[in-house]
């Protein structure tokens, strides 16, 4: 039956459970560094509003941080239960940097973030202080590796095929670890995340200062948020446009993808379109917006440069660098288009979206402003706060989906890798308990996120009042 | 020894790390109906392993990529084929690591209620399921000549699995209980002690059966004589626990626990040894240490990996404990509970 068809289900679970983790990583990913420097200027100027405002933000940090954890399990089991043939290909390239991941990074997150939930009143505050970092730094380290595996996938390096051809070896750790794939991903990634966690602190912030509360507090943290969220994204465009580059160099057919574009282009008519209406399927258009030149200028930094077309690679990959694989394929190398030409837009559109919002707002929020801001405007900025979190995904959609046929870049197809003694019905049984988990359980966590961003800050302490300041007075968490 | 045999002793020390650790966590979730007769006592002893359920948890991950990296084929030929029991544990752990973050989010007995049970049932599948998994390794599942899994979901629960289920549920459940004994105070400690007593007597039968069958099945195992020593030393160790407990000795009880654990679990790594994962398919091809590892050359990048690393995470692991060492009281829970609201 069609709808038991195990490869399917097991894409399906697979892009649904890696997308829903991905809800929850940018934020920890960004969240962990914001209050690390909110507590770092509680340290340094010893200010008790910063203490209120990183215990604020270390809350919302928290909740959103137990989601990225539990659903991560997911993900690195999903390999060996869905992906099993995957799994004996590449185990000796994809597993190494796993296994790094976990004793270099995931140890160091756990562990720390434990030590700072708990340790306000037991850590000297330098030590308690170097938790947040710790925890902060685990988590960077771990999408470092986590991309490296995945730059695998689009690029590999490093490695040889086995003897008798069942199996990549890994030749050059190194070499796999510098993955000029990888080292332009993980910074795109990471400053996302920032991006979007900035744009939270804004948002949050907005809810309070279009209500009046907590202000005094809220105006630090908004411009903070602003300032964050614009300098992330001028980060996140410098990066992406290198990682364009690469993606030319390495798959130059999901560049092709991304624009649609058939036949190979060169110069002024490598143009980028903006917008496009044609058939569904992508092969013909009935009406475009292009910019001349801006694809060239995308691809290679050059105003004559070439795009090559989808045609021309499909040729190329069946005749030449994949003929072993043109039958499987029937002849076509390329992604679905439409998922391809809008994630990319949209991406690009979404962060761009923000950073605008970002603008805005550090202009009506300045120091010398006359005019009180306006509730609409606190609206946008709160309702903004998403953007940069579904610029990460959709993005994402279009790095895994634009590497499409391939589960491995030229060397395995994704059709072959997935495990051959897991029946349709079991994949589809984890896929439903999956989708209604996490669907109850994204429920909550918005909940709980609203309410205690909502509740806000405890109220400051009474100016007048003697302040015992001792570390066995400061309040904790308690399960 | 090759790195390969190595490996296996490393993957073996991180499964018996993460069944040390999660499992008494694994425990003191499951104490929850017994020894939790208030909100308040509940939170006393979800609170002993607030500061420490992630990082135990985390073992897992790692002894997984661990599995992943050093044997492929057995990661993807156990993985697939116990697909199911997988799943299970997934869901199960999800439902756990959130309960214990959400449960004190909001001041509302359902919502308390509704964690607590997802506690309780995210603790005991895990706790089940990990013995049921191992327990079949051991002995061996159908595997077809290219190592895949060819039997059903029905073929782990056989009687052997199922008691080796209940053998780790039970030692789990006590452990934990030993560890809620040894970090509270007032009326959930002594009900701990208690309890403990009462469940160690069921614990010692079932361990004593699942240890026995499993020595009988590993006669002709090459480590033959290592399965017996340290089956007997999980056996005594157990008892010890026992007696311990009865005599108010929270911090040996614990500790004989603990290497109840670590030895039990190694008598099945060494029953297990050179295999990975036989089969029990006439004509059917066994996984072994040799035909389901890396390279030699990702072997040894690994091994510089962990030999950097686990002395360091062991070290800070422990000072983490060392740091959360005080009992938590009744006296800061309430007096928590009153700030917050």
């Amino acid at each position: 039956m069609e709808w038991l068809d195990p490869l399917a289900l097991a894409r399906w679970q697979f892009g649904l459970t890696t997308l829903y983790h991905f809800l929850f990583v940018p934020l920890t990913l960004g969240m962990s560094l914001i209050v690390a420097i909110f507590q770092t200027r509680w340290y340094r100027t010893g200010d008790v509003r910063w203490l209120h405002i990183t215990r604020f933000f270390g809350k919302i940090f928290l909740i959103n941080f137990a989601m990225g954890v539990v659903t991560g399990i997911v993900q690195e089991f999903q390999f060996g239960m869905n992906w099993s043939a995957y799994s004996r290909f590449v185990g000796d390239v994809f597993g190494a940097p796993l296994a790094f991941e976990g004793l270099l990074a995931f140890f160091l997150e756990a562990t720390f973030i434990g030590l700072w939930i708990f340790g306000w009143d037991k850590l000297p505050r330098l030590a308690h202080l170097a938790s947040i970092w710790m925890a902060s730094i685990g988590a960077t380290l771990s999408a470092y590796f986590i991309i490296a595996a995945n730059a695998f996938m689009q690029n590999p390096v490093g490695y040889q095929m086995s003897a008798d051809g069942h199996r990549a070896e890994l030749v050059d750790i190194w070499a796999m670890l510098t993955n000029p794939v990888a080292l332009a991903a993980f910074p795109h990634t990471i400053f996302a995340g920032w991006m979007f966690a900035a744009m939270v602190v804004v948002a949050v912030s907005a809810w309070h200062m279009a209500r009046g509360r907590n202000t005094e507090m809220m105006r630090k943290t908004l411009r903070f948020g602003l300032w964050g969220t614009l300098v992330s994204f001028v980060l996140v465009a410098i990066v992406g446009d290198q990682l364009s580059l690469v993606m030319v160099a390495t798959q130059p057919m999901k560049m092709a993808a991304a624009e649609a574009t058939f036949n190979t282009v060169c110069g002024q008519d490598a143009s980028f379109s903006i917008f496009t209406l044609g058939t569904p399927d992508g092969t013909s258009e009935l009406f475009s917006i292009r910019v001349p030149f801006l694809l060239s200028i995308l691809s290679t930094h050059s105003l004559d440069g070439c795009v090559e077309g989808i045609n021309d690679l499909n040729t190329l990959y069946s005749q030449q660098m994949f003929p072993q694989f043109a039958d499987q394929v029937d002849g076509n190398f390329a992604p679905v288009l439409w998922v391809t030409y809008w994630a990319f837009r949209w991406m690009i559109a979404l962060g761009g979206i923000a950073a605008l919002v970002s603008v805005v707002g550090l202009w009506v929020t300045r120091k010398k402003a006359t005019r009180p801001v306006a509730p609409w405007m606190w609206r946008i900025a709160i309702w903004a706060a998403p953007l940069p979190m579904l610029a990460s995904l959709v993005g994402w959609v279009f790095t895994e989906m634009g590497r499409q046929p391939w589960i491995v870049f030229g060397l395995m197809l994704t059709q072959d890798g997935v495990s051959p003694s897991v029946p349709g019905w079991s994949v589809l049984v984890s896929l439903i308990a999956f989708t209604l988990v996490y669907l109850t359980l994204a429920i909550v966590e918005f909940g709980l996120i609203v309410k205690f961003a909502q509740k806000g800050p405890e109220p400051l302490p009474d100016p007048d009042a003697v302040h015992d300041d001792s570390i066995e007075n400061t309040p904790t968490t308690v399960y | 020894m090759d790195l390969a045999h190595l490996w296996f002793w490393i993957v073996a020390f991180l499964f018996v790390g993460y069944f040390v650790l999660d499992g008494f966590d694994f425990g003191v979730g499951m104490s929850l109906p017994f020894l939790g007769k208030d909100d308040i006592a509940r939170r006393q002893i979800i609170n002993t392993i607030g500061p420490v359920w992630d990082l135990n948890e985390t073992w897992v991950i790692v002894a997984g990529a661990a599995l992943f990296a050093s044997f492929p084929e057995w990661y993807a030929t156990l993985f697939s084929g116990f697909y199911l029991p997988l799943l299970a544990i997934l869901l199960a752990l999800i439902a756990r690591g959130v309960s214990f973050e959400y449960r004190h989010q909001r001041d509302s007995l359902t919502w308390r209620r509704s964690f607590d049970r997802m506690i309780v049932i995210g603790s005991a599948v895990p706790a089940f399921l990990w013995g049921v998994a191992f327990a079949n390794i051991v002995q061996g599942v159908p595997l077809d000549t290219d190592h895949e899994y060819a039997g059903t979901v029905l073929t782990l629960l056989n009687p052997y699995g199922i008691l080796g289920g209940l053998t780790t549920l039970s030692l789990f459940f006590l452990h934990g209980v030993y560890f809620v004994a040894l970090k509270t105070d007032g009326q959930v400690r002594s009900d701990a002690r208690r309890l403990a007593g009462r469940a160690g007597l069921l614990t010692i039968a079932l361990a004593a059966l699942f240890l026995g069958w499993t020595i009988l099945n590993a006669a002709g195992a090459p480590l033959f004589l290592g399965v017996v020593a340290l089956a007997g030393i999980a056996a005594l160790t157990l008892i010890g626990s026992w007696v311990a407990n009865t005599r108010d000795r929270e911090g040996t009880a614990f500790t004989l626990g603990a290497v109840t654990i670590v030895t039990a679990v190694a008598a099945l790594f060494f029953a297990l040894f050179p295999n990975v994962m036989p089969s029990t398919l006439p004509g059917g091809a066994s996984l072994t240490i040799d035909n389901a590892s890396s390279t030699d050359y990702t072997l040894t990048i690994m091994s510089w990996a962990a030999l950097i690393f686990l002395p360091l995470i062991l070290a800070y692991q422990g000072w983490t404990y060392w740091v959360f060492r005080k009992r938590v009281t009744r006296a800061r829970i309430e007096k928590a509970a009153l700030v917050a609201h």
